[in-house]
């Protein structure tokens, strides 16, 4: 199995640990990654104010991939929704595709809707297999309590994702722990947003955003929370100690990426996964399972 | 919240919207308000509305939509698209109105910021020598600091609509 790794702009520069883990399971997984030193960011943060360089800038790494004849795995889930929603467009929309392939001819490019984009969740899920998986395990999570949050771009908007998972009831995430060993733990506010958009227009709105789901774990009486992807883990860990603050709470809840997850039922340690990055500690978990 | 004022409608921007042929049916929208039901950010604020945003776009409300703060407090969650019992593509065309807004000028500094380190270096963020030395440390590639090729791309393009 070989991808090019779509790391976008925050994972390698803010969240090294959740590239870090899916790196070291890939690796046990026989999933080979390529890295292309050209990929720029996904697009994303230009689509609420220019669309079309939003599209041309996705078109391009979307062309990069193809180039070399290669599928693209993607970490983070807004980078996944602006890459596959740009190739549903652009296979969908015939002058959409000659307009961008225009600007693309430019830097000596075209784009011909050659490679697919997965978010590595869903190559777990489909390609790797969940049998494989569980033949991966090598420590015994039976007991760690995993509250998962899905986030937005993951699974929407659903017209671009070809019915992978449901988004009104995903169970993609919790299938792929299921076969790691953990306990999934159901919860109210499963499907809500983390806020993490509305940061740049209203930090105090986002924070209370991300806040409504931490009170609702912290009574549900989880271990950590699980999750795919940097915008999400923002809200949730970085800014767990000042959403704290913020409102005279006290949740310590660490929050561990899906790979951080998988990699300690395949036994892994905590530098492997990046573990000593993660902004609440997960030291007491570690102790717990012996890592 | 102001009473609405029907007289400061533009059908223009009805039109304007529907034009983008994905984003038309929008006039179908039954007021059930199921949108604003699920919305996150409606949990937490009465300032963000979005069947309020959908109404004001079917009486083709321009000012208020694209000079007021409230499409910029969308979540991007696409939660009230999935809702939406006429398949209206709320998300989608909010989104695209916060680009009408920006054409408009009505841009958060956050997001005008990014757009420029974008256009600047094709990245959020710059990947310098330290952050280098620290990949390398925990094993990972290095990357080069800025993507030159997608700065090249975003800056000849024709045609583009200046704001400045």
């Amino acid at each position: 199995m070989i991808y090019s790794l779509f790391l976008g702009c925050t994972i390698p520069a803010r969240s090294r640990n959740y590239e870090i883990s899916a790196r070291a399971i890939a690796s046990r997984l026989d999933i080979e990654f390529v890295d292309i030193d050209e990929f720029s960011c996904c697009g994303f943060p230009l689509e609420a104010s220019d669309e079309k360089g939003a599209v041309l800038l996705a078109a391009r790494n979307l062309c990069l991939a193809e180039e070399r004849g290669l599928d693209i795995c993607v970490l983070c889930s807004a980078c996944a929704s602006m890459l596959t929603k740009t190739a549903y467009h652009l296979k969908e929309n015939r002058e959409l595709r000659d307009e961008v392939n225009k600007e693309l001819s430019k830097v000596g490019k075209e784009y011909k809707g050659t490679s697919k984009v997965k978010h590595f969740a869903r190559i777990l899920l489909e390609d790797v297999g969940l049998e494989r998986i569980k033949n991966e395990v090598r420590r015994d999570l039976t007991g760690l309590r995993v509250a998962t949050h899905y986030g937005c771009h993951y699974l929407k908007p659903s017209y671009i994702y070809e019915g992978f998972d449901d988004p009104q009831d995903p169970q993609s995430l919790e299938l792929i722990l299921d076969a790691a060993g953990v306990t999934n733990i159901q919860y109210r506010h499963k499907k809500l947003c983390c806020g993490g958009p509305v940061l740049l227009t209203d930090e105090e709105l986002a924070l209370s955003i991300a806040r409504e789901k931490l009170v609702c774990l912290k009574d549900a009486g989880i271990d950590c929370m699980n999750l795919v992807c940097p915008f999400c883990d923002l809200m949730y860990d970085s800014n767990q100690k000042g959403i704290e603050a913020k409102f005279g709470e006290e949740y310590n809840m660490p929050v561990l990426y899906l790979p951080q997850i998988i990699g300690l039922a395949m036994g892994m340690g905590r530098k492997e996964l990046g573990l000593n990055l993660n902004s609440v500690s997960t030291k007491e978990l570690e102790a717990r399972f012996e890592v | 919240m102001k009473r609405i004022n029907v007289r400061e409608s533009d059908p223009g921007l009805v039109e304007e919207v529907e034009s983008e042929e994905f984003l038309s049916g929008f006039r179908g929208c039954l007021g059930c308000g199921t949108c604003s039901a699920g919305c996150p950010v409606r949990r937490v604020t009465t300032a963000y509305d979005p069947m309020r945003i959908m109404r004001m776009l079917v009486l083709g409300l321009r000012q208020e939509l694209l000079k007021g703060d409230m499409i910029w407090l969308c979540s991007d969650c696409y939660t009230c698209q999935e809702n939406c019992p006429m398949d209206i593509k709320i998300t989608d065309i909010i989104n695209h109105l916060k680009n009408l807004a920006t054409q408009e000028r009505n841009i958060p500094l956050g997001v005008s910021t990014q757009e420029k380190l974008l256009k600047d270096q094709g990245k959020i963020y710059v990947i310098d020598e330290f952050d280098n030395k620290k990949r390398s440390k925990a094993g990972l590639p290095p990357l080069p600091a800025i993507a030159e090729e997608a700065r090249t791309l975003l800056a000849k393009r024709e045609g583009r609509h200046k704001r400045e």
